[in-house]
């Protein structure tokens, strides 16, 4: 059981009053601030009725939102997940100069700001950017369009795969590659049998943590999308238009309900996978 | 460690000095660059040709367009009226929230750690709701609570309470999940050696725990005030976006952005203020790595 | 299975783990490299495995030059310290690893997986996995696994470091007898000179990247090349400017050729032995007397008594100690050390003296 530092002076009575207080003064700053508004969100998404629900989230348009979100984040997700385990790989293994850095350069999505991220793409493939003439007279249209959101959702999702996998594979080091090795194992089956299955839950937990941050993400998207509704609008777009634009503020509620769904599906996922990581091993 | 942190807790990747008499490191790829293997050099280049078309070359393309009309459109752009109420908005409201989080986040940090109750497991998952939410819906969760329609009759909007709440909320975690795994690991010898020299319960932690945790509450703050300082969704709403009262810099530059007078010279300030922007998100990162290196020193 | 293996060189850097070294393994022999850590032990078993690459010489296993033969077609088994179990594998899937890569028929691999755990005392555990093993049981399981594949020669680095010293020891025995039965040329890599002492037929004694001195235990332990072999092998003293076996000096009361006049120090009984610290009359150096209790020269003796004390047993030329070197093995201390050995034997004027009692 964990104690507070004890000291020799003041009576235990005292002591554990002092560390009620303070037990309880941190649930209530996190009951308050967290809990209450997700609550009463909770609470208005229904208010008006369950049907008036299900219509909100079932409006073709927000059913479309629904879709391009899922496409985005799927293909951002899969494109993610390859370059992140390659870079956890680097990071972890290949004894290269410059991998510290690269390790740093994943804390950037952190610490920039979504609108940033935004301008920076479009002033790149904009149709007046670097490569955007480029690409569009090839056919190839990247912003107000899937790609650019794509690439958007891959800049803050970057690091979330590498981060999951690196530890992991530092941990392990490679003896049971070594043991593979001398057993007879060629670098395919190395990698194939005893590598990746090593690190299967921390891909896990990585994929699942972008995933979530690809179906999040609003800032940059708003950006890069153009927000046109019924095509470049994702779901979280789609919240924005119906509260602001649009001015249905029940409505807006609703299909926020459903990612606020999705945001805690996403805690229990890697909750669970932390868990069985933990087990049996 | 929980979820979706962005706190970094890296061990030190392999790349480790051979120093005559240390027992040397044995790395698999090759150390020097002649010796790669096809595998690795493969690697080596999709991640360099990912990086630079999705990071590198859209953020150098922000600091030349900021650039582009010379020092005095940067200077203009920078310190118009409109700008400097709005970046010291975001300033002010970030170091706030940084400084708030490096109590309040240390605290339940302590907590969570040290005095494991009944529900604490829930405690430590609730923490992680504002990181897995989307921004635009903790903006729409402001709003239920604090907005026009609020059912205790608080309406924040378009006040600096408002932004300075949203803010609090985003980022919770930060300090939290920063101080919590180096709490974690702490060596409670040390503690009870100083209770026994006759140290009290605060001094013990003024003069035992606190320099160990420092670096740690320091990078989960700093962490904090780098995303504080770019928040958009969660603000959206509930600031209404007023200039010079509640228009915070990400803001500013995305409405320079729809500016459609003059969308050239719009777009070439928008992109000088995210210069400065992310001169700070660099700093920040440096700062952390930093920190963290010497978190990780004072572990041994 | 023989290995040979000359004229090996490999660097870390700017360390030279291993600098020009001769080995012979002949087959069927149970073969220790023991040496102080970092001496560069681990780095030659590793080059024979291939899971390392030397910089110049050759490997030669079975007849058959395998230096630039990758580790996976060499045919060598070779376990880890901390047994490199594949964890998400059951203990029977372990030791089957090797056949089920080699496409080996079910039913086939099933009964030399069942052979080999009964071999191990491990067939209770085949459904298991290594997290529930007890540290020993790892790495029963991992030198299972690596005989599953019949290798010409198994490779051991430091099998029972990891272990509790009571496993440690019924391990090494089990080793021993298991090696009787199986007949695998096998080389072990270890720190610890009790270890090669018991269990080898043949000891390489390796430190700073050379081979101080290869022989049966017996021969090393008697006849010492130089002092770093006899000081690591044993307990030394040093006697008139030599070095020699606590245990091989002789306490005389009266002068007589050869014997060095002494004044006792302290004499202490532990257990069955009696020790004896005595200062040598005139140098003032402490020689330490290793008997049995029942020794007569040693029985009444009190402190400031005046004895005369002889080497009976091999002795080396004692270096004058300096900063550099580390104590090594002066009380015979079991468990290796942490500290690279620094004892460089090389700058120093090899000692000649090869076991025979001085006059």
């Amino acid at each position: 059981m964990a104690e507070a530092a004890t000291s020799p002076a003041a009576p235990v009575g005292e002591r554990r009053t002092g560390r009620h207080v303070v037990r309880t003064l941190v649930v209530a700053y996190v009951a308050v601030l967290v809990v209450l508004p997700v609550g009463v969100l909770v609470w208005r998404a229904f208010a008006p009725g369950l049907g008036a629900f299900v219509d909100a989230v079932t409006d073709p348009l927000s059913v479309h939102a629904f879709w391009v979100t899922a496409e985005v984040a799927l293909i951002s997700v899969a494109l993610t997940t390859v370059f992140g385990t390659v870079a956890a790989f680097l990071i972890a293994r290949s004894g290269l100069p410059g991998m510290r850095l690269l390790d740093a350069l994943l804390g950037l999505p952190v610490s920039v700001s979504p609108i940033v991220v935004g301008l920076a793409l479009i002033l790149v493939y904009g149709s007046t950017g670097w490569f955007g003439g480029a690409l569009e007279s090839a056919g190839i249209q990247v912003i107000m369009s899937v790609p650019g959101m794509v690439l958007a959702t891959m800049f803050v999702s970057m690091p979330l795969v590498t981060r999951a996998v690196v530890p992991v594979l530092v941990a392990r080091g490679t003896d049971q590659e070594q043991a593979a090795e001398s057993l007879g194992a060629s670098a395919a089956v190395r990698f194939w049998r005893i590598t990746l299955p090593g690190i299967r839950t921390a891909l896990v937990t990585g994929v699942v943590l972008a995933l979530a941050r690809s179906i999040g993400e609003y800032g940059a998207v708003l950006v890069v999308s153009g927000n046109v509704q019924g095509q470049t609008e994702t779901a979280t777009l789609r919240v924005d238009t119906l509260y602001q634009t649009l001015l249905q503020p029940d409505a807006a509620y609703a299909v926020t309900f459903v990612l606020v769904a999705v945001a805690i599906l996403t805690i229990v996922a890697t909750s669970l996978l932390r868990r069985s990581q933990g087990g049996t091993r | 460690m929980t979820v979706a942190t962005q706190a970094p807790e890296r061990p030190a990747p392999v790349s480790d000095e051979t120093g005559a008499g240390r027992r040397p490191r044995r790395d698999r790829a090759g150390t020097a660059l002649g010796r790669l293997r096809p595998a690795t050099a493969a690697g080596l280049g999709l991640v360099t040709l990912w990086l630079s078309l999705v990071v590198l070359i859209p953020l150098a393309a922000v600091v030349v367009t900021g650039a582009q009309g010379g020092w005095s459109a940067f200077v203009d752009a920078v310190t118009s009226p409109a700008a400097l109420s709005a970046l010291a908005l975001s300033a002010g409201l970030s170091l706030a929230v940084a400084l708030v989080n490096a109590v309040v986040g240390t605290t339940i940090a302590w907590v969570l750690v040290r005095d494991p109750f009944p529900g604490s497991r829930l405690l430590d998952h609730v923490i992680d709701v504002p990181f897995a939410l989307p921004t635009i819906v903790t903006g729409v969760v402001m709003i239920a609570l604090y907005g026009p329609a609020s059912p205790v009759g608080v309406n924040l909007v378009g006040t600096r309470v408002g932004l300075l709440v949203a803010l609090l909320f985003v980022t919770l975690p930060f300090t939290v999940r920063t101080v919590q795994p180096v709490l974690a690991a702490l060596d409670r010898d040390a503690e009870q050696a100083a209770a026994s020299l006759g140290a009290s319960g605060a001094t013990v932690f003024r003069r035992v725990v606190l320099p160990v945790i420092v670096p740690a509450i320091a990078s989960g703050a700093s962490l904090a005030f780098a995303r504080a300082l770019g928040e958009y969704g969660s603000l959206v709403l509930i600031s209404s976006n007023i200039p010079k009262q509640t228009q915070v810099a990400s803001a500013l530059v995305y409405g320079k952005l729809e500016d459609a007078t003059d969308p050239v010279t719009s777009t070439q300030q928008a992109a000088s203020l995210a210069i400065v922007l992310l001169a700070v998100s660099v700093l920040v990162l440096v700062a952390v790595e930093l920190l963290q290196r010497k978190g990780a020193r004072r572990h041994g | 299975m023989s290995i040979q293996v000359r004229g090996l060189t490999k660097r870390f850097g700017s360390f030279v783990a291993l600098d020009d070294v001769d080995v012979t393994v002949r087959s069927g022999t149970l073969t220790a490299l023991l040496g102080p850590s970092g001496g560069g032990k681990t780095t030659l078993l590793r080059v024979i495995a291939g899971l390392e690459q030397p910089d110049a010489g050759t490997v030669v296993i079975d007849d058959r030059d395998a230096t630039r033969v990758p580790a996976r077609r060499r045919d060598v088994g070779f376990v880890f310290q901390h047994y490199a179990p594949f964890g998400h594998l059951s203990v029977a899937r372990n030791v089957a690893f090797g056949l089920e890569i080699r496409r080996r028929p079910k039913a086939e691999t099933a009964a030399r997986v069942d052979e080999l755990l009964h071999l191990v005392h491990l067939e209770a555990f085949a459904d298991r996995l290594p997290s529930e093993l007890s540290g020993g049981q790892r790495q029963r399981m991992a030198l299972a696994r690596a005989l599953a594949v019949e290798p010409k020669v198994l490779l051991l680095d430091e099998p029972f470091g990891a272990l509790d010293a009571t496993v440690r020891k019924e391990l090494r025995q089990w080793l021993r007898r298991l090696h009787d039965e199986v007949h695998v040329t096998t080389v072990f890599v270890t720190h610890d000179q009790a270890e090669a002492l018991e269990v080898a037929d043949e000891i390489v004694v390796v430190n700073g990247g050379r081979v101080e001195q290869v022989g049966a235990p017996d021969g090393i332990y008697d006849r010492p090349a130089n002092e770093f072999v006899m000081r690591f092998l044993g307990p030394t003293t040093s006697l008139g400017g030599r070095m020699v076996r606590p245990h091989d000096v002789e306490v005389l009361r009266s002068a007589e050729p050869g014997a060095v006049a002494a004044e006792v120090g302290s004499l202490r009984r532990v257990g069955f032995e009696a020790r004896l610290d005595a200062r040598v009359v005139g140098s003032g150096d402490v020689v330490e007397v290793l008997g049995s209790r029942s020794d007569p020269a040693l029985r009444d003796l009190r402190p400031g008594d005046q004895v005369w004390l002889r080497a009976v047993g091999p002795t080396v030329d004692a270096l004058p100690i300096t900063e550099e070197e580390t104590v090594v093995g002066v009380s015979g201390a079991e468990g290796g050390l942490d500290e690279p050995a620094t004892l460089d034997v090389a700058a120093s004027p090899r000692a000649s003296v090869r076991g025979g009692v001085p006059a």
